[in-house]
């Protein structure tokens, strides 16, 4: 699966309006995902999960970033995504199913923030890039 | 599955829901998100883009008749097995849909709902709306065989 050049115009534009809410995102999308997928918590047992808590807020923040990592290097997310990764697939080796629930998360996010922006064709991009950043994230598992 | 607090915010947002508008769009989405699931639909006309599908008056009636159901299926949570039944052993035997379509349907009106309801689609409520559309899947996905 890759990024026709239509679907990279659509997600770097759409990035330009997350940026300016990023961290907002990022910790909604976090409150979201451990709500809906209480699973996801158990990767998560030395963290405060109550909402408004810092360590929710600065982990947000974190994943977001990462993602706006991936949309800069929209024609190289492998390498934008390596260490994380790697980090991924020997320290935290959270299971592939999680990547589904947070990117769904993620989405659902964007749709209550930018009901207007959020098209189907948006939808759609978004949708194809998170599963791509996934596959990156869970590439080197075994 | 649900407690009677999640049942009442459900019921109560659903009450809200323009479900002519809102079962095309999920419907329209489904086919522009996730383009295989056109495979069910050959008979539709022009699904060549996403405003073609979304404008597509077969995909609009469709999607409504599937939200009506859906809307029938809210007012038997306590049985969503039993009142899926039958259209689980159509969706099987007649229309022979893989049942990994109503899970990717669900999380697609899911969405839909978070854009029309915004800040009013809460993390709590998103859970509970998760819990019912995977009941609902799983109930049309009980008779297959």
């Amino acid at each position: 699966m890759s990024l026709t050049r239509a679907e990279r115009t659509i997600i770097v534009s759409m990035w330009s309006k997350i940026s300016t809410q990023a961290d907002l995102i990022g910790t909604e999308t976090l409150e979201r995902l451990f709500s809906c997928y209480p699973q996801a918590k158990t990767y998560f047992p030395h963290f405060d999960l109550h909402t408004g808590s810092a360590q929710l807020r600065a982990h947000g923040s974190r994943v977001v970033a990462a993602v706006g990592d991936a949309v800069k290097s929209i024609d190289n997310v492998t390498s934008a995504l390596s260490k994380l990764s790697e980090l991924h697939a020997y320290v935290l080796r959270v299971d592939p199913v999680n990547f589904k629930f947070l990117s769904h998360c993620l989405l659902v996010t964007l749709a209550s923030h930018f009901p207007a922006d959020f098209t189907a064709d948006v939808h759609a991009a978004w949708d194809k890039f998170l599963s791509i950043v996934s596959g990156v994230l869970t590439e080197k598992y075994r | 599955m649900l407690s009677a607090e999640e049942k009442a915010a459900v019921t109560s947002l659903f009450a809200k829901v323009k479900v002519d508008e809102v079962g095309g769009e999920a419907l329209g989405r489904l086919l522009v998100v996730y383009p295989w699931t056109q495979r069910f639909f050959e008979s539709f006309g022009d699904l060549s883009s996403a405003d073609a599908i979304l404008g597509n008056p077969k995909v609009k009636a469709h999607g409504k008749k599937v939200l009506d159901s859906f809307c029938e299926g809210l007012k038997q949570l306590d049985d969503l097995k039993g009142a899926f039944a039958s259209l689980s052993e159509l969706h099987c035997d007649k229309l022979h849909v893989d049942p990994e379509n109503f899970r990717l349907l669900g999380n697609v009106l899911v969405v839909v709902l978070a854009r029309c309801f915004g800040s009013e689609f809460s993390p709590e409520l998103q859970a509970s709306f998760q819990k019912v559309v995977t009941g609902v899947a799983n109930a049309l996905a009980h008779r297959y065989h």
